[in-house]
């Protein structure tokens, strides 16, 4: 008699995930595997993987989006396989970008008729926004040139030198000079008079700033204009402004709709603003908008026909996904402007609580002003024991992320933490930063910071030796070479090229 | 004795969607509304609206990718909200992304050894990798110029008039020359011949597609470095090439790893590939590939310092969402090497099931080689009843989105329809849209548009005039409805003469 074993190897295929041979094997990294695993294997792999990037909520260095309704996320997932630039294929949302282009136009007060389309088109962010501005600018400038017979080999542009690294980004790819004025210790924004005093018959325009990365203060475009209508009165070079509103140009029409930044002031001819930050959206969504047709060059306009009919396309990118253009529009019209307005005051009231739980600590001052951006940067009274960076490593442990940052120039000696304030940063979040930072503060105060530990060493030794020879540990020495490399690496950094 | 009712009144919020007032008030298009409303009812208005946009699936126009497996969907809607520019928060998203170059460098044959680092970034898709290849060729070219004393202000750009117009928006946006090698019929890529040829010193590359768009053929890549090879050694020029691979690199090194066209040919510096389009994820993700770290000059890159950590960046946007990358890396691993063969050869198959079903109906004469991207493009034996503009109209009816182009000069007369398979294109539909063109042609024969109602009103007028006063003659009068048919037919028809703006 023949006993044959009935009892098989179980199938592969029903193994649970953890318990299948997918999560011995290492993961691939250079080179693409050879097999296919199953696909609940590789979901679990990556996503086990992923869980040691940090929390998107407590990410408080970003300014761009982290939460939106479900509803919206709905909406969003299903439009992920629509491709963007398929105009004809999906009329709709093509349809839809035209309406939030218009509806932000609105919200600028662009010069339009009744029932005239606007200008400006959905890019992927603030940056590809401002390159198209930009490259609008420069075709302008060297068309007026040519026209005049005068050299156009050597454009330039003036800004601040708290730029968002996109600006430099944009003037060495396009090769366009950039001018920045200087900042100061009491003043980290442009200086609307330095900036006119630096214009010449080269300069493309002048772009300034609403809501500064660094400290969040929108600078003053206002006066900006009122000395540069001037300054082109006297030259006739007629130079436009630009404004950078990535940050405040969905918070100053809500909170201070008084703010004179926007086309109201005659000589701004195009804005950007990303959708991803106060536009209340996730990350991959911003808006140029120019003044008039005529502040945007016909032959940069590509028209592209597809089955007959012609749609003007002026983006550097081509193929991209539809759904945070879709997710802009949910936001405006469910909103509105009244929504819009309370989630900006709701943000501007957890940045007073949360300066003010700062300052009762009464160990920072605080750099940042009330009016601008909802954030707040602040810096140590005093950081000769320890530093902004140790701040923000500590807090890290709490699971808060706060950037530490040094200044452009001339103001690299200021150090600064910065907290963003975004629409899901509560109350309750907000005053638990603040007990976790006190927190933080008490360990650094009880460890020893470097120097004294190397003298509370040898004071031992005081009695004994006459001499105090302060004999540092191989471990102290490297510590100090570190600290010291680090310092010199910091500086040396561009801290400004920051998101 | 007061008596209290204790029932509120029903709030707004009780009312279902379609029950409460916000279907009624128009939907706001030019500026924003004051109010707010409910979220419910924002989620069903712009879903409506939305239902009139095409079906993704049926839009047989796109290479780009409209379908992928539940379980990366999950991935892709955990990271939505991950800003894939902040890579010191997110250190393991910055990680797949370098695992994604490195992966695609090795696929492309880049002379990495076996644990170095590849040059590459992932790009939102191939336009922006195109403007940064484009960008590191320009910037090296200009440094070489000036070392040299020559002018380097008039640079150029060699490819086939069939690019993607990524090519001409570089070249427009970026101030270089783009000289194109024309076409001619039945010859619808780049000839590598004339391409050197066209070569000067003011050349910054020449452009190669694996995959053009029109008709999804490869490029000769191999013949052009050849050729360009020679010129380089007589000329001294050292002119490189660009691989622009965006729908073929994702198929050769599958389906034709014999086939020579990536960093195998020394000239090659830089390839780009569409991640949405055969690397099989949805919408928004490219990648570019340089061969070493000297051919993309370090004054392009850009260091960001967060938080103590360098990290080098070179791409045109900034924010961006992280989705799509994971996703890249998701099908990687998913897929691996056979899987994507799996449905590479898959593909193939079903686009040869769907040239042979077209073929069978003797209509029309196949444009697409066999090998190539695995598309079916076709035309009209016969276009003087009615052209391939009518057909792809008729099509929609059924549902299929099946595009009309007529090719770029020198071969504008050829006008072809276009269908591109892609993964989720499985065999049932391929057999269903043979049957629905069949439905089409026939009644195109039985019933052509454009004579019938010319005739009928000719018919009509001649009957007038046949009582005037020259009873001999026959005006063929123009119905007032003809004029404008005409006008229309005419204006299509010069609209339609720009086909190379196409994805």
């Amino acid at each position: 008699m023949v006993l044959s074993n009935t009892f098989s190897k179980s199938d592969e295929s029903i193994h649970s995930t953890f318990a299948s041979r997918y999560v011995r094997t290492a993961l691939p990294r250079f080179k693409m595997p050879e097999n296919s695993i199953p696909k609940e294997a590789a979901f679990q792999i990556i996503n086990d993987e992923l869980m040691l990037d940090g929390n998107p909520r407590l990410n408080l260095a970003s300014f761009v989006t982290t939460w939106m309704e479900p509803e919206c996320d709905k909406l969003i997932m299903a439009s992920i396989n629509k491709n963007y630039v398929d105009m004809d294929e999906y009329p709709v949302t093509t349809e839809l970008q035209n309406r939030c282009v218009n509806m932000i136009a609105h919200l600028f007060n662009a010069p339009l008729g009744e029932a005239e389309a606007a200008v400006g088109v959905g890019t992927v962010g603030s940056s590809e926004a401002i390159m198209l501005a930009g490259l609008a600018f420069k075709r302008k400038w060297q068309n007026k040139r040519k026209a005049e017979g005068k050299p156009y080999d050597k454009p330039n542009i003036v800004t601040g030198a708290n730029v968002q690294v996109c600006w430099e980004k944009f003037a060495r790819y396009f090769e366009v000079e950039l001018k920045e004025v200087k900042l100061r210790e009491d003043y980290l924004v442009m200086d609307p008079v330095k900036a006119v005093e630096m214009v010449d018959e080269n300069t493309i325009c002048v772009a300034a700033i609403l809501g500064s990365t660094l400290n969040g203060e929108f600078e003053d475009v206002k006066l900006l204009n009122d000395l540069l209508v001037e300054k082109n009165k006297q030259t006739g070079w007629d130079t436009p402004i630009h404004v950078d509103a990535a940050s405040g140009g969905f918070i100053a029409p809500f909170l201070y709709p008084e703010l004179e930044w926007d086309f109201r002031l005659p000589l701004v001819k195009s804005i950007n603003v990303s959708g991803h930050k106060y536009g209340l959206v996730y990350a991959g969504i911003g808006w140029v908008i120019w003044r008039s047709k005529d502040d945007l060059p016909e032959e940069l306009i590509f028209h592209i026909n597809y089955l007959g009919t012609d749609q003007p396309t002026f983006t550097l990118n081509f193929s991209k996904g539809s759904s945070q253009v879709i997710a802009q529009y949910y936001q405006l019209i469910r909103l509105g402007f009244e929504g819009y307005k309370n989630v900006m005051e709701n943000c501007r009231e957890n940045m007073l609580v949360l300066k003010a739980g700062l300052e009762k600590t009464g160990r920072f001052n605080i750099v940042s002003k009330d009016n601008g951006v909802p954030l707040v940067a602040f810096s140590l009274k005093n950081n000769s024991c320890h530093d902004e960076f140790e701040v923000s490593d500590y807090l890290r442990r709490f699971g808060w992320i706060v950037p530490a940052y040094t200044m452009p120039p001339d103001a690299q000696n200021v150090t600064v933490l910065r907290v963003v304030i975004r629409e899901d940063f509560s109350r309750t979040l907000a005053e638990r930063l603040v007990i976790d930072i006190q927190k933080v503060l008490h360990e650094l105060d009880t460890l020893p910071s470097k120097i004294t530990a190397k003298i509370a060493l040898n004071g031992e030794n005081a009695d004994k030796n006459v001499t105090v020879v302060t004999k540092k540990s191989a471990i102290e020495t490297q510590r100090e070479i570190t600290t010291v490399w680090r310092k010199f690496v910091m500086e040396k950094k561009k801290m400004n090229g920051v998101c | 004795m007061v008596i209290t009712t204790t029932i509120p009144d029903s709030g707004e919020q009780l009312q279902p969607t379609f029950a409460s007032r916000y279907v009624r008030t128009p939907v706001p298009k030019y500026k924003m509304p004051a109010d707010p409303i409910p979220k419910e009812a924002a989620y069903q208005i712009i879903n409506d609206e939305l239902m009139l946009d095409g079906t993704p699936r049926l839009n047989l126009a796109s290479f780009v990718t409209t379908w992928m497996e539940p379980e990366c969907e999950k991935l892709m809607m955990a990271a939505i909200n991950k800003n894939y520019v902040d890579m010191d928060e997110y250190p393991v998203t910055t990680e797949l992304q370098n695992r994604c170059v490195n992966m695609i460098a090795r696929l492309f044959n880049a002379p990495v050894g076996e644990s170095d680092t590849a040059v590459g970034v992932g790009t939102v898709g191939s336009s922006e990798a195109i403007m940064l290849a484009g960008l590191a060729f320009k910037r090296k070219w200009q440094t070489k110029r000036k070392l040299e004393g020559k002018p380097y202000d008039k640079p150029n750009i060699v490819t086939g008039a069939n690019v993607q117009v990524c090519w001409e928006k570089f070249a427009r946006y970026f101030e270089v020359d783009l000289k194109e090698v024309k076409l001619s019929e039945g010859y619808y890529v780049m000839d590598p011949v004339k391409a050197v040829e066209m070569v000067d010193e003011n050349t910054i590359c020449v452009a190669a597609i694996l995959g053009s768009t029109l008709t999804g053929e490869f490029e000769n890549v191999k013949l052009l470095n050849e050729l360009l090879t020679k010129k380089n050694k007589e000329t001294g020029w050292d002119t490189p090439i660009h691989v622009d691979a965006a729908s073929g690199g994702f198929i050769a090194p599958f389906i034709y790893p014999n086939l020579e066209w990536d960093f195998r040919l020394p000239l090659v510096k830089s390839i780009n590939v569409s991640g949405h389009k055969y690397g099989l994820v949805y919408p928004g993700v490219g990648w570019v590939i340089w061969r070493t770290k000297e051919d993309l000059p370090e004054d392009l890159i850009f260091h960001i310092n967060y938080l103590g950590s360098d990290q080098p960046t070179f791409t045109l946007n900034f924010s961006k969402g992280s989705s799509q990358i994971i996703a890249q890396y998701y099908q990687f691993v998913r897929l691996g090497f056979e899987g994507y063969k799996n449905v590479m050869e898959n593909c193939l198959e079903n686009a040869r099931v769907l040239k042979e079903g077209i073929e069978k109906t003797g209509l029309f004469n196949i444009v697409s080689k066999e090998d190539g991207v695995p598309l079916v493009a076709f035309s009209l034996k016969d276009s003087s009843k009615y052209d391939v503009f009518e057909i792809s109209g008729s099509l929609r009816r059924f549902g299929w989105i099946v595009p009309a182009y007529t090719m770029p000069p020198n071969a504008e007369h050829i006008a072809v329809l276009r269908v591109v398979i892609r993964e989720d294109f499985s065999r049932a539909l391929a057999e269903r849209l043979i049957s629905d063109i069949e439905k089409v042609m026939k009644e195109m024969e039985t019933h052509p548009i454009r004579v019938s109602t010319k005739t009928a009103h000719v018919t009509a007028t001649v009957d007038e005039t046949q009582d005037g006063d020259d009873g001999g003659k026959k005006h063929i009068k123009k119905s007032a409805r003809e004029t404008p048919e005409e006008i229309t037919t005419y204006w299509r028809k010069l609209v339609a003469g720009k086909r190379t703006g196409i994805c």
